[in-house]
Formats: C-alpha cells, structure tokens, sequence
C-alpha cells in the first residue's frame, strides 16, 4: 500500500519527476546541439523530422508543463525555507502554485498547439 | 459494528516472508484500533504481536500504519476509519515479529544529537532561572514521545536510513533553542553532518503523523535557518 501522505507528498513526488524530466530533456538538447557541429545536416534533419514535427507537440507541452510546476513549486520551497511559518501555510501555498500553474499554463500551451491547428 | 482487520504479519521462525492475515472483530465505533488488536491478541489469535505500554498515546509504543497513514492505535478511533482497518508495521526499520520493529537505530540517532541539558556556566545558587518568553521558545518540541511516527513517515528516510530523521531534529531543538542549554554547537554538528537537516526536503509527512500534533517540519526548518544564518 502507498503511504498516504498529504499534500507536502504529492508536490514533492511531481517536483521530483518534473526534474528528473526537465534533466533527461536537458541531455537530450546538449546531445543535439552537439550534432550541430560534427554533423549539421543531421542536425537539420532532427530539427525537421523531431523537434519541428506536430507528433512531437505534446512532448513540448509536456515540457512546459514539467518547467513550470518545477519552477513555481520551487519558489514554495525557498518560502517555507526561508521564512518562519506554521507548517499548515505549506498547503495554501500549494494551492497558489496550483493556481498560477493554471493561470500560466492554459496560454502558453494554446500558444504552443495554435499551429497545429492553423 | 464489525470491522474487517487486515494485518501484516511476518515470523521468521515461521515464514520466511511477511503476509496478510484478515480477522474480524466486534468493536464499538467509539473503540481503537489498539482495542481491536487487543481483542485479536486475546481472542483470536495470541501469536499477533505488537507493542504497547500506555495506551494512552503518550508512551510512543504503539506508532504502527493505519490505513495507509502512521498513526498510534491507542489514538485512532475506528470511526473515524470505516469497518476496514489494514495495519502494517512502520517503514523503513526492521521488522522483528509482525507490528514490532527495530528502533535501535531510532534511539542512537536520539542519543546522537545529546538529548539533555548541557551546560558550562558556573552553576547558580538555586536554579538555572528561564522565563516564560524563553520557555515558550521551544514549548512545542517539548511534546515529543519518540513514537518514530514522523521518522518512518519521512520519504528521505525511506530512501536513506543513515538520514538522522525529524524525530532526532525535533528532540535537538528543543535543546539547541533552550536559553538554559549551551551544547547546541555541539547538536547543531550533528545536524549539519551529510545525513543531518539537510536531507529533509519538506515533504511534511512528519507533521501529518505526529500524533502530538507537533510542527515537525518547521522546527526542522528553524534549524536549518539557525544554520544557515550563525555564520554570516
């Protein structure tokens, strides 16, 4: 059985996977724009086939997804490290995260897929 | 009412491996868990073995998971958690038989941060004088009963057991923010070791268990501001 955790465990496990995601793109991008050098043709061809094609859209959502989440729960870690607060204020600022998440997110992912249909 | 008892069971004398045992029980809802398993142990099956010495949450024997959450079964009513009640040993220690499990390592972390008054002042005539601002400094640390709720509720003590958990931290704190009490530096070596404040990632798993409802995480945190800002 999970350990049913709070809140606190939840924005932790969704930190943790976000910037296991975040790490694994960021290899992936010094692995590509190493290409650039050794090979630009092949450069041109991923750019094309992968990163520039619709199938690879959602991946990109994704990714500002995983950025996003990772960087506003971030600032609420550095709030409750750096200053005193009762450990119940950890949930409402959970909740601001959630709320800018969404407030940031819904355009910039309809700017994001806005191609796709146009 | 009836309630369903599903409990994980392990005797290494017996099976090699832990598996689950359902019972069922006649409870009041206003009974807890520990009744039910006292019951259990006096009725139904006396192999069943768990600790508990107060039953009255303030002895720490009885911390074990309840559904899922840590919490002590002399506390948990079974109303509050419906006619199924699974009940698992603490994670992250060594089970020894069924709902017992090893704290050795538990109590030499409690032992490491030195959990006692220290001072080096001349002593006074009468006694060491506090006031009552002083006293509320720590007031909340003091209600810890080292039931290890918080420790094996802890994600980055799951993942590292050398981890000096926050039920060594919160028992440091109420030392090290003692006005009395002059080791801190010596605590606060302990504490910013690799495995001391540093490895809590403020997940607050500890302060939904605590059956003391002590504000586990942000003790960890004003030490770790304490820390942070001593040598600036």
């Amino acid at each position: 059985m999970i350990y049913r955790g709070g809140i606190g465990q939840w924005a932790y496990v969704l930190h943790r996977l976000t910037g296991v995601g975040i790490l694994l793109f960021l290899l992936m991008h010094i692995v590509d724009t190493f290409i650039v050098r050794i090979h630009p043709e092949t450069y041109t061809r991923l750019i094309r086939d992968v990163y520039a094609a619709p199938w690879f859209k959602p991946f990109e959502v994704a990714l500002a997804a995983a950025v996003l989440y990772h960087a506003l729960n971030g600032i609420r870690i550095v709030l409750i490290d750096f200053f005193d607060m009762p450990s119940v204020y950890h949930k409402r600022l959970f909740g601001a995260v959630l709320f800018l998440f969404v407030l940031l997110f819904l355009p910039g992912a309809y700017f994001l897929l806005r191609p796709l249909f146009s | 009412m009836k309630v369903h008892f599903r409990i994980r069971r392990y005797d290494p004398e017996k099976a090699p491996k832990p598996y689950w045992q359902d019972f069922e029980v006649e409870v009041e809802p206003t009974d807890r868990v520990l009744d039910g398993l006292h019951y259990i142990k006096w009725y139904q099956d006396g192999t069943l073995t768990f600790r508990r010495s107060c039953g009255h949450g303030i002895c720490g024997s009885d911390a074990m998971v309840i559904n899922g959450r840590n919490r002590l079964a002399c506390k948990a009513l079974v109303k509050e958690l419906g006619s199924r009640i699974v009940v698992e040993p603490l994670r992250g220690f060594r089970v020894i038989k069924d709902l017992v499990v090893d704290m050795e390592g538990f109590f030499a972390k409690y032992r490491a941060v030195k959990p006692y008054l220290i001072t080096r002042s001349p002593e006074p005539e009468k006694e060491w004088i506090q006031s009552p601002e002083d006293r509320a400094r720590f007031d909340d640390t003091t209600k810890c009963i080292l039931c290890a709720a918080c420790t094996t509720a802890c994600p980055s003590f799951w993942a590292n057991r050398d981890f000096i958990g926050p039920a060594a931290i919160v028992q440091a704190h109420r030392f090290i923010f003692d006005s009395r009490d002059e080791g801190a530096e010596e605590r606060l070596a302990v504490l910013h070791s690799r495995d001391g404040v540093w490895r809590c990632r403020t997940v607050f798993n500890c302060v939904e268990a605590c059956p003391r409802g002590i504000d586990v995480t942000r003790a960890i945190e004003e030490v770790k501001r304490l820390l942070l800002t001593r040598k600036l």
